[in-house]
């Protein structure tokens, strides 16, 4: 009995490793095409990954990378103990949070809108136009504010204080009150319709028949978009709702970066930025890996939270 | 019905409905006006007296034409490399960025390919783990990457997002049988690829095509972190020097100050729409595969 089971799975084995020989064999083409990527990914998002050790390793420029003494937590330390801890976590959460909050509804908003008009000629003029900014770079984006926004010239903050919506003397590039505003303000102005895609998508996918039905039953406009199409949307705000609160501690650099001046610095200095100036600017390699590690590993955890949540509440998850 | 109030009206259906339509309406035209009227101030402003400009006289229609800024931008030499080095890496990393995640997602797209599912599963990590900035300066520096075109060429050259978009594409729109037919015809994958997969692709082709020459022309981070070479700049770094950091241009600093800091100005608007209007030519070609590529996306990968 032993003999021919030891027999039989030796034979599975020499089977299985056939296939598997023949698998490759046969898919060699596949293969060939899937490895262009197979090779960037490896070195180009793994390699950094392996790169991280130096957050655990005093950076020794004769050893290399991987060289250095091991030194544990302690650069972690440094970041949790450094006056600049706080507040790069505080601008971080303040600037994403805002950003989420303000800036998410908004695209659904905009997607019943442009679902609801009638006219198909002004409705691509609308759509053609709030997709347009997403495709500005963010220098020239910021380079706009600065037009826009010009204590002297600038015409919209010019309009503001006409209004008396804001202090005559007040700056907005350089107020570090003003900062998150303009911020995210400008973030939902370049964004918003482009993000608007998504849910308008989802819209078109929408059963007509609901509609007629529902106008048999009485239903006004206000009606069907409050039964019809926001449960209909609701699984897509929940997916992308998770996506964002993984990057919740995550604040786009270049933008912050760009915006950035010595009146605001107080409030526009995150992680990201932080990382620059101290990891890449001043060259301090292994504290400036600790605290991106921190951040990826705390956006990370959001994300799983986020997605578990979801998944809890809804039965909705990403993965 | 409802008791005979105010109230009940909104639940008269043609009354509610006109009101809807009067909110959406408006709703349509002020977002419309927030978003276009600052792109269209920058055009008009970009060929219009500079000090009218600066008193807030040109709101509607450009006035007393000037071509002032676009003449200094012509001579501009900083630009014009920088133009040219956008152009080279935008046009170069594209194909690059096809070449490798086109074939990629048709692999990635057989369900037959057993390795599928750990190789999309390791990909998709990547897009919410990273090395982080240190650690991918570090591996392009021992690369010895740093400071070369190349870096700008090679780095991203595949996003995952695009690679789930076009995956996603080939499994839902191409059907299985026209493989199966070609097999029974002796066509191996790269001819399956090339002469059906391909032509069969152009929508998906064309959106991640937009992605990635967007996201080529727009990238400001690689150049700031990678290059220092004035020759190597792309426009976005010469960009934030003109516009941003106030580097004077030849030419604006003559006269007096006050005039000076207005044709300056005159010229960050000229180089706004110069810099801007290649992208901005090639949107109303691809506008229509947009919503197909955000859609396509949107399932999940």
């Amino acid at each position: 009995m032993y003999q021919a089971d030891a027999k039989g799975s030796k034979l599975n084995l020499a089977r299985r490793t056939r296939i598997a020989g023949l698998s490759i064999w046969r898919d060699w083409q596949l293969w060939a095409m899937l490895l262009p990527a197979a090779i960037y990914i490896i070195i180009f998002c793994y390699g950094p990954m392996y790169g991280l050790q130096l957050a655990f390793r005093d950076y020794d420029f004769s050893k290399g990378i991987t060289g250095g003494n091991w030194v544990g937590l302690k650069y972690f330390m440094q970041y949790f103990e450094s006056p600049m801890f706080w507040p790069t976590m505080r601008n971080t959460f303040i600037i994403s949070l805002f950003s989420l909050i303000c800036g998410f509804p908004i695209p659904i908003l905009l997607a019943i809108v442009i679902n609801s008009i009638r006219k198909q000629a002004f409705k691509r003029i609308v759509q053609t136009t709030l997709y347009l900014p997403y495709f500005i770079s963010i220098v020239v984006m910021v380079a706009l504010l600065q037009i826009m926004l010009s204590p002297t010239t600038g015409l919209f903050s010019n309009a503001l204080k006409a209004m008396h919506l804001i202090p005559q003397d007040m700056n907005l590039l350089g107020s570090s009150s003003a900062f998150v505003w303009v911020y995210v303000l400008s973030g939902i102005w370049q964004m918003a319709g482009w993000n608007s895609i998504i849910f308008l998508a989802a819209l078109s996918a929408v059963d007509r028949n609901l509609y007629d039905a529902s106008q048999v039953d009485g239903a006004n406009k206000w009606q069907q978009v409050r039964h019809i199409e926001i449960p209909s949307i609701l699984p897509t705000i929940i997916i992308l709702l998770i996506m964002n609160m993984g990057t919740i501690l995550s604040v786009g650099f270049e933008k912050t970066f760009l915006m950035q001046n010595a009146l605001n610095k107080s409030v526009s200095e995150v992680i990201s930025t932080y990382v620059f100036n101290v990891g890449i600017m001043s060259g301090q390699f292994s504290f400036g890996s600790a605290v991106g590690l921190f951040n990826t590993l705390i956006n990370f955890l959001f994300l799983i939270l986020a997605n578990q949540l979801a998944k809890r509440a809804a039965n909705i998850s990403l993965v | 019905m409802s008791s005979p109030n105010v109230g009940s009206l909104l639940h008269q259906p043609n009354v509610a409905d006109k009101a809807f339509h009067i909110v959406v309406g408006i709703i349509a035209i002020s977002a419309f006006l927030i978003v276009a009227y600052p792109l269209f101030f920058i055009i008009i402003a970009s060929f219009s007296d500079p000090a009218l400009v600066s008193q807030g006289k040109v709101v509607l229609l450009p006035k007393n034409i000037s071509w002032y800024g676009y003449q200094q931008i012509f001579k501009n030499e900083q630009i014009w490399i920088g133009y040219r080095n956008t152009i080279i890496y935008s046009v170069v990393g594209t194909l690059l960025n096809l070449a490798v995640t086109l074939p990629a997602a048709y692999s990635l797209s057989r369900r037959a390919f057993r390795p599928r599912k750990v190789v999309m599963t390791l990909f998709v990590f990547t897009m919410y783990f990273s090395g982080g900035m240190v650690p991918t300066y570090m591996l392009v520096k021992s690369l010895n990457l740093l400071n070369t075109p190349w870096i700008m060429i090679v780095i991203g050259a595949v996003s995952v997002y695009n690679l789930i978009i076009t995956r996603t594409f080939f499994e839902s729109s191409i059907p299985d049988e026209l493989y199966e037919a070609a097999v029974l015809d002796g066509c191996s994958h790269f001819r399956y690829f090339a002469t059906i997969v391909l032509p069969l692709s152009k929508a998906v082709i064309a959106v991640i095509m937009l992605y990635y020459l967007v996201g080529h022309w727009n990238s400001f981070f690689s150049p700031l972190l990678y290059l220092n070479s004035d020759s190597l700049q792309p426009l976005q770094i010469v960009l934030r020097n003109i516009l941003l950091s106030n580097q004077a241009m030849a030419g604006a600093s003559e006269g007096a100050s006050a005039y000076a800091q207005q044709l300056a100005d005159q010229i960050k608007y000229g180089v706004i729409i110069v810099s801007t209007i290649p992208v901005l030519c090639a949107y109303p070609f691809i506008q229509k595969y947009f919503e197909q590529g955000v859609m396509i996306g949107a399932v999940k990968g």
